[in-house]
């Protein structure tokens, strides 16, 4: 149907599956601190989050096959919208699981982690829907703040509790960033919409407006806080190497994920005309965060680190989906962001297995001849590896999600070829770190007192298994997005965002 | 006209039916590696990391299989160890020709369906997904199901059964047993893709993996350097095809747009008939079949090619693999056809090839040498074939040689395996696979002699076996287009096409001498005359078990009654031309346009004069190799003089190799060692690149761990610093 969002009961029924996340999320928040702590009890508050995780996601879906629409308004009804919203629930999914075994060994007892990663994704849904900045800020709020809390819930340990101080601080003074920013625009423009922005810079001829560059230029500054683009980066290497694995898999993923569908949809909602006045600006970032996050992440013995620096070159190749700020450029982005998650929380999923007991940082020797201890894991491991760096059919979805936004770039309204080429240079870098994973696990000796990995729990076998499976199948058969996304009627709330399309724009009906 | 139609409309005769389950065939192979790749993992992991070189086997390389090539069994001392049968051999020797038999029985109810089904004037397309939807390139998985596929899944798939049950008994004590059958299993999975896929990439894929499975293979036993560089060069030699090959292909999605059968069949007119488009087209097609079908220039791996496992030579590069190029061509007889002179190349080739192999096969000594030439030379022959347009002649013989090649050379594993095993009990280390070590074994190994002997008298031409039909069928192919067709109206170098037709003819039937000479000199160095194994090593000279001589028994008799599925009018008995009736939908049209429109038609006393000859020379061939070749005068190979003069030339092969080794491969390896190793790479890349970025990455690196001190104030900083350099790339210019 087609909402009309000034009617309240219609604005509430399009936030649906937003809503169900969000009061399912304060029902377990009292349920977590119902009884008192316990193994047993985080357990089935996780399990319960995981419960409610599906249900959300089941609603998605069913919200994008009916193929909704609405007119103007505070929130987008669009597929765009729920493709992000899958691949946010599919990351709070993984999280959820990979925490549950994780919080048990570690003896974190807490229940109320799982409902912070339920609160967290409630924001990121807000504010993938979000066509109002106020409704962006408030996304990126609720986010955040579950985000910091997260990533100090290990309380016994030093260096998660200095990570989640750093981010909050950091993340603090971004914010203020991107808060002045939207009310510069706002005092620029006089308005908070996304369109209404769009449609002012136009008819006002704002385009060389100092207060709205400068709003721009801000709200570029919070938005890279959040993707952790260079220089905006250094909060990133700590608070991952101090956080727990599986919610440093959900802040490399799924909250980079969030936020820059976000960020996709105000640059190509609000500021489309503007494209000359910041595409200097997001080029550089995008070509000093490939180079520069990939150069620092060869140097990394810390697995977790290189992992950090790894999903910092990543954000890089995203930026260059969005300079290309074209249609392809959108739908490249979302089948990157769910290739990219999936790797990730494959990973990660590893990387919780073989952490020992100890808040040890996890090295490279960890995994030196990880084939002759746990062969699958090792062969697991390089696929996520193999996929982040966009090795073809081994690498799966990896490779495809490179080549879409290969072709995002080269083919947009202004070809970016000089970011064409730094991207395909920064992954032959980042190879240098993949590849060396790969070889240690392969072919270096299994050290000295080096324990063998525990077993895998089954719900972390669960997430490692599914993630590298799809990420395989995505890679032979990426039309599956397509197909999904096109099964509800693809109309848009407006133009510029349309589903995953073929970005090499085969016909429709072959 | 009518089933054109209903074929168009989505209901062709063959859906609804068995056929539908195509996709089953590649894949039971499929299953079968899965299963048998995994039983050799698991075994190979519980062994322990310590040592790589246990994990395929307590012994190493060394097992009891016989070892193929001349010093596999000296290089290891006493080799008398027990023999310890594999852990998961039982599972293997189930599942590997399962899976190949069930596939057969597919193929046989597919193969009713279609006949069943009747004409069949379009083929039967199975789409699965789109995979490879780039721009205006629109590749399907999908399977495409004619009459000439089919003829090709009942050969890899029957003669892979065969081959499999065979392997089961000459391959019983290798320590890499459930190795070999996932390899063999995975060779048989892109095998069926090669011939089922419906376009040329999925055509490609099956085309690099059986090329894959081939490396695997030859290198078996890789722990001999010799055997590992013989896979090398037939992966090197073969890249150099596919070149060709890829070439080819690009040009056809240039100009067409598509690289579908149907389409680029539909679309092949639009490129002009002997256009230059068309003709390289075809030459790069072909460049591709040298390589994988070992004609000249690019024969040279296939003789090596024998390090491999005996059944793997008849599997891979005997009956089925090394065809390929043929189906390859009898596939793409819609650009041939449009291509004369590109057909004249084809032929010619094919021809030289025939004569040259066969004049090395003169003066081998190793029995699997003596078979790997005589491959290459038949391989000739059917490249003759399908240039002159003769499409299903080409697939004829390549079907009857498929039945007699495979025989000889399962027969031969049979021969080295008894040679072997009678080694093996008295730990002499001569070579089993030298002809002048062997003599006599007729009276050991009775079965595999008579059937050697089928399929010797099949090969040589002689009437009513197998053999003699097909090649009559080519040779007189060749001889009718040279009197009416589009090939002897072009040019070639400015000389007609028909006196070069007439050529190869005649070089068809001086090969077809040789091949009957060196059989014969096989057969009676092999089975005849005094045994020279040894006087200990006699007394354990016996034959193959059952599950050997079983395969051979079938093989056999297709190799003599294998004519009847195309028997030329000249026999007035029996189903006439069965192949050529069948074939008829998918090659009939592009017969036709080679030969002008009109059915070659000999006079019936042409016809007969043709068969006369071609028999004649081969009872010739017989005979003259039966009177000259005198076994009691050989000697041992240990005791054995060199050659002398011009049997030394072609016992070296022509020098060939040597002559590549100074022309092509030192060069390439000094340039490469010189300029490209010292220069570009350590120097370059090493030196500059590698080691640049290596200091670049630490200069980073070590800038950026400066930076990231962990104090909360220096990332404000840095953090304040991007704000400006923000600020001033959207307001400052």
């Amino acid at each position: 149907m087609n909402f009309n969002l000034a009617i309240p009961t219609q604005l509430t029924i399009a936030l649906g599956p937003d809503l169900l996340l969000m009061f399912g999320a304060m029902v377990l928040l009292l349920f977590a601190a119902w009884r008192p702590e316990s193994a047993r009890h985080q357990r089935s508050v996780g399990v319960w989050s995981l419960v409610l995780t599906v249900l959300t996601l089941n609603a998605t879906i069913w919200y994008l096959y009916r193929g909704n629409t609405a007119g103007p308004g505070p929130i987008a009804v669009d597929n765009f919208r729920w493709m992000a919203d899958i691949i946010i629930l599919l990351g709070a999914g993984c999280t959820i699981a990979l925490s549950i075994d994780d919080n048990e060994r570690k003896g974190i007892h807490a229940g109320e982690s799982h409902v912070l990663v339920l609160l967290a994704a409630s924001g990121m849904m807000l504010l993938v829907a979000a066509r109002d900045m106020m409704i962006v800020f408030l996304g990126i709020e609720v986010m955040s703040i579950s985000i910091y809390c997260l990533a100090g819930i290990n309380r016994r340990s030093a260096r998660g509790a200095e990570g989640a101080l750093k981010y909050f601080l950091l993340g603090a003074f971004s914010t203020a960033f991107l808060l002045y920013g939207i009310a510069l625009v706002y005092g620029a423009t006089g308005a908070t919409n996304l369109s209404v922005i769009g449609e002012r810079i136009v008819s006002l001829h704002m385009l060389k407006s100092p207060i709205l560059l400068i709003g721009m230029a801000l709200m570029l500054v919070g938005f890279g806080f959040k993707v952790s683009t260079v220089p905006f980066h250094m909060w990133a290497p700590d608070v991952y190497d101090g956080s727990p694995s599986p919610i440093t898999g959900f802040m490399a993923a799924t909250v980079k994920a969030a936020a820059f569908v976000a960020f996709l949809r105000i640059w190509l909602e609000a500021f489309p005309a503007a494209a000359p006045s910041w595409h200097l600006a997001v080029a550089g970032l995008a070509a000093a965060t490939m180079v520069i996050g990939n150069a620092i992440g060869l140097a990394q013995r810390n697995v977790k680190r290189m992992l950090a620096y790894s999903s910092i070159g990543h954000a890089g190749y995203l930026l260059v989906a969005i300079a290309a700020s074209s249609e392809l450029g959108a739908s490249a982005m979302l089948f990157y962001l769910l290739a990219y998650s999936l790797a990730t929380f494959a990973a990660f999923g590893i990387i919780t297995v073989l952490e020992g007991e100890t808040d040890k940082p996890l090295t490279l020797d960890d995994f030196a001849g990880l084939w002759t201890v746990r062969p699958w894991l090792a062969v697991g491991m390089t696929v996520a590896m193999l996929s982040l760096m966009g090795f073809p059919i081994f690498g799966g979805a990896g490779f495809m999600a490179k080549w879409y936004v290969l072709q995002a770039a080269l083919q947009a309204p202004l070809p970016q070829v000089k970011l064409a080429v730094v991207l395909v240079l920064t992954t032959v870098i980042s190879a240098g770190y993949y590849l060396y994973m790969v070889m240690v696990m392969f072919m270096r000796p299994r050290g000295e007192g080096i324990a063998a990995p525990r077993a895998t729990p089954p719900l972390t076998r669960v997430v490692i298994v599914g993630a590298i499976a799809l990420v395989i199948y995505l890679g032979v058969n990426p039309n599956w997005t397509t197909r999904a996304a096109l099964a509800g009627t693809p109309v848009l709330s407006r133009a510029p965002l349309p589903v995953v399309a073929y970005p090499t724009g085969v016909p429709a009906g072959r | 006209m009518l089933l054109q139609h209903a074929a168009a409309a989505g209901t062709h005769p063959l859906s609804g039916t068995i056929a539908e389950w195509v996709w089953l065939l590649p894949l039971l192979p499929l299953l079968g590696f899965v299963i048998n790749g995994l039983a050799s993992l698991l075994s190979a992991s519980h062994l322990g990391p310590d040592d790589p070189s246990l994990a395929h086997g307590p012994h190493g390389a060394d097992g009891h299989a016989p070892h193929d090539g001349a010093d596999a069994h000296g290089a290891h001392g006493d080799d008398h160890h027990p023999v310890v049968r594999h852990r998961y051999a039982t599972l293997a020797s189930i599942v590997g020709p399962a899976v190949l038999a069930l596939s057969f029985a597919l193929a046989l109810a597919i193969f009713l369906a279609m006949r069943g089904a009747g004409e069949m004037a379009s083929p039967f397309v199975q789409t699965y997904f789109s995979w490879m939807p780039v721009g205006d390139l629109q590749v399907d998985a999908a399977f495409q199901l004619d009459q000439l596929s089919m003829v090709m899944v009942l050969i890899i798939t029957g003669v892979g059964t065969l081959i499999h049950i065979f392997s089961v008994g000459y391959m019983q004590d290798d320590p890499g047993y459930p190795r070999y059958f996932a390899y063999l299993n995975l060779f048989v999975f892109f095998m069926l893709l090669l011939v089922l896929g419906a376009n040329y990439p999925l055509l490609f894929i099956g085309w690099e993996g059986v090329g894959l499975c081939s490396y695997l293979l030859i290198g078996f036993w890789f722990s001999e350097k010799a055997n590992a560089d013989a896979g090398k060069k037939a992966f090197i030699v073969n890249r150099i095809g596919d070149f060709g090959f890829l070439i080819a292909m690009f040009l056809l999605f240039a100009n067409l747009g598509t690289l579908s059968f149907t389409g680029v069949q539909a679309g092949a007119a639009s490129l002009g008939f002997g256009g230059v488009l068309v003709t390289t087209i075809c030459l790069f097609l072909f460049l591709g079949c040298t390589g994988k079908s070992a004609q000249i220039p690019l024969y040279v791996w296939l003789p090596d090619a024998m390090a491999g496992p005996t059944p793997v030579s008849a599997l891979i590069h005997a009956a089925t693999m090394v065809t390929a190029g043929v189906y390859l061509i009898a596939r793409s007889n819609f650009l041939f056809s449009l291509a004369p002179v590109a057909s004249l190349v084809v032929v010619l080739i094919g021809a030289l090839t025939a004569l040259f192999a066969a004049s090395i096969g003169l003066k081998q000594w190793d029995i699997k040498k003596v078979l790997a030439y005589s491959t290459v030379s038949q391989l000739g022959y059917m490249f003759v074939g399908v240039g002159s347009g003769a499409y299903v002649a080409g697939i004829f013989h390549l079907m009857t040689h498929a039945f007699f090649k495979a025989l000889l050379f399962l027969g031969s594993g049979s021969v080295i395996f008894a040679m072997h095993r009678a080694y093996h009990h008295t730990h002499n280390h001569d070579d089993a696979q030298d002809m002048r070590n062997m003599g006599g074994l007729a009276r050991y190994m009775k079965v595999t002699w008579v059937l050697m002997w089928i399929a010797t008298l099949a090969i040589s031409g002689v009437p009513f076996f197998s053999g003699f039909f097909s090649k009559d069928e080519i040779l007189g192919g060749v001889f009718l287009r040279a009197r009416e067709s589009t090939l002897a109206e072009a040019h070639l170098f400015g000389i007609p096409g028909s006196y070069i037709l007439y050529l190869c003819y005649v070089i068809g039937l001086a090969a077809a001498f040789m091949t009957a000479v060196y059989m014969t000199r096989m057969m009676i160095y092999t089975f005849h005359g005094p045994n020279r194994t040894g006087d200990r090593e006699r007394e354990h000279l016996a034959e193959a078990p059952w599950v050997m001589t079983g395969p051979l028994v079938v093989l056999g008799i297709l190799s003599a009654v294998g004519g009847w599925f195309n028997l030329p009018k000249l026999i007035p008995f029996g189903p006439l031309g069965g192949l050529e009736h069948w074939l008829e939908p998918v090659v009939g049209e592009s017969t036709l346009r080679v030969t002008n429109g009109v059915l070659p038609e000999a006079s019936h006393g042409l016809e007969l004069a043709l068969v006369v000859a071609a028999v004649a020379i081969g009872l010739l061939g017989i005979f003259y190799a039966y009177s000259q070749l005198k076994p009691d005068r050989l000697v041992p190979k240990r005791e054995a003089p060199g050659e002398e003069g011009f049997a030394r030339v072609l016992n070296n092969k022509w020098y060939v190799d040597e002559a590549y080794d100074k022309a092509i491969v030192q060069p390439v390896v000094s340039t490469s060692r010189g300029l490209l190793w010292r220069g570009v790479d350590t120097g370059l890349i090493d030196g500059v690149m590698v080691t640049g970025s290596q200091k670049l990455a630490q200069v980073v690196g070590w800038a950026g761990s400066q930076l990231q001190s962990g104090q909360v104030g220096t990332y404000a900083w840095v953090l304040v610093i991007g704000v400006l350099a923000v600020i001033g790339a959207f307001t400052l210019r």
